[in-house]
């Protein structure tokens, strides 16, 4: 279908979208990809008064990665965090997480921001933000404040951006030495939204005995779901930690819902086998950097 | 209901194009509509299907998901824009003739489009690489097959005419 009608504004600098957003309060609405919302607006789901195009606001576009973690834009699109080298390298979970996020296509043009303040609990950019502790930016003409993961997502579809808010960056943190992480999920179709995922970070000790293992689980709660399985991997060489129990504790903490794509029987089985995937392959990933 | 309606300037195939649309007109539609150029296809009008991919700066991306109003100043290719001066078919439109990579047509423009962009960034795609770059487009006649043998066609003939 066609989009509801509404205003659209355009504004050409971070000043006069922050204005345009105070004005329209909780009738407004930000657009930067377009690949959620426009899909909303098709489907006459969604109906702001008042689309405020970011496109044209400079300077949003960043991708700042460095030894404290990548700082992203508001404007930067998947593919062009997914190219990057310098946030692969920083930080490799953003692309590994990233490729499983929709088609090529889409992510030509939707945005990591939009993603994170979409706040789809299916969805990977959410899980890896809160897998990292990271926060996202938020600008209004009062000022801005960053707000951590732990707070941003609040509910299914829902962050803590208060109306007039422009989400204007996200900040994903850099894991200690000796890390690895992996992102494994199963969709009924590839690329599609997963029935069931899991992110994992490992990271080693000198030793290179597990010091500390935690996953973020898409699909399986109204947010996404962050568990540390440091306890339960126990502080042993990764080559023989107890994945098994991990996943058992992965299992417990979880809280799937049944619908038409699958049971919540099978998603927290899905969860559990996809969590001893992604924890090994971490681990391997740490051992490899030590390598 | 008055719609404020914005005006807007789109390079179309190389072609300078202006247009008077509504904010919420879907570049699609000012494609097909507003500009009169019907190659682009318009299917499931939320993302899914990928039958009304364009270029936008070079990058493909749905239509169905741009407000013409964003693209304002930007250049855009239509599967119209694909062929050769005079109208010799591209070496992707080549391949999909040549493989029978269509039948009905209806999602031809879509992939013509992200298979041109693909196989300039990416000349000499792997199997798995290619399936990846056609799996965002929806085709309900041919199966794939020859979608997938066209795109490896098209590698070919491009390496050709490079050649």
């Amino acid at each position: 279908m066609k989009p509801p009608p509404f205003d659209y504004h355009g504004p050409a600098t971070l000043g006069e979208a922050l204005d345009v957003l105070a004005e329209a309060g909780p009738d407004g609405k930000v657009l930067a990809g377009g690949q959620s919302l426009i899909p909303l607006l098709n489907m006459r789901l969604a109906a702001p008064a008042h689309i405020v195009d970011v496109n044209r606001v400079p300077g949003l576009d960043g991708i700042e990665a460095g030894p404290p973690g990548v700082r992203v834009g508001a404007l930067a699109r998947h593919a062009a965090v997914e190219r990057s080298p310098e946030a692969a390298a920083a930080l490799p979970l953003l692309r590994q997480a990233l490729r499983l996020v929709a088609h090529p296509v889409i992510r030509n043009r939707g945005t990591v921001v939009g993603s994170l303040v979409h706040a789809d609990p299916s969805a990977e950019m959410p899980a890896v933000l809160a897998l990292l502790g990271g926060s996202v930016r938020l600008a209004s003409r009062g000022g801005e404040r960053e707000v951590p993961a732990a707070e941003f997502f609040t509910g299914p579809m829902e962050s803590a951006l208060r109306p007039g808010e422009l989400a204007v960056s996200a900040f994903f943190p850099a894991l200690p030495a000796r890390s690895g992480t992996a992102f494994h999920e199963v969709a009924r179709r590839h690329g599609d939204y997963a029935v069931a995922g899991v992110a994992a970070a490992v990271t080693l000790d000198e030793d290179l005995r597990v010091a500390a293992a935690r996953v973020a689980c898409v699909s399986v709660g109204p947010v996404p779901v962050v568990v540390d399985v440091t306890a339960a991997c126990g502080p042993r060489p990764a080559a023989s930690a107890d994945w098994e129990a991990a996943a058992a504790a992965v299992r417990d903490r979880v809280e799937p819902e049944g619908d038409i794509h699958a049971t919540a029987d099978y998603r927290r089985h899905l969860t559990g086998v996809l969590a001893v995937r992604a924890l090994r392959d971490a681990a391997a990933a740490a051992h490899g950097e030590e390598a | 209901m008055n719609e404020t309606r914005h005006r807007v300037t789109l390079t179309v195939n190389g072609v300078l194009h202006e247009a008077e649309v509504p904010g919420r007109r879907l570049l699609s539609d000012c494609l097909r509509h507003d500009l009169g150029l019907t190659g682009t296809h318009v299917g499931c009008e939320h993302g899914v299907c990928g039958a009304c991919t364009v270029l936008l700066d070079g990058e493909p991306v749905r239509s169905c998901l741009t407000f013409a109003v964003t693209a304002d100043g930007h250049e855009i290719t239509t599967v119209e824009g694909l062929a050769r001066g005079g109208g010799e078919p591209s070496p992707v439109q080549r391949a999909f003739t040549e493989c029978h990579a269509l039948q009905c047509g209806f999602c031809t423009p879509g992939f013509l489009c992200t298979v041109t962009a693909f196989l300039r960034d990416n000349p000499a795609p792997s199997e798995e690489e290619a399936l990846e770059a056609v799996a965002g487009n929806l085709c309900r006649c041919t199966g794939y097959q020859n979608i997938l043998k066209a795109v490896h066609r098209a590698a070919e003939l491009q390496a050709e005419e490079d050649r």
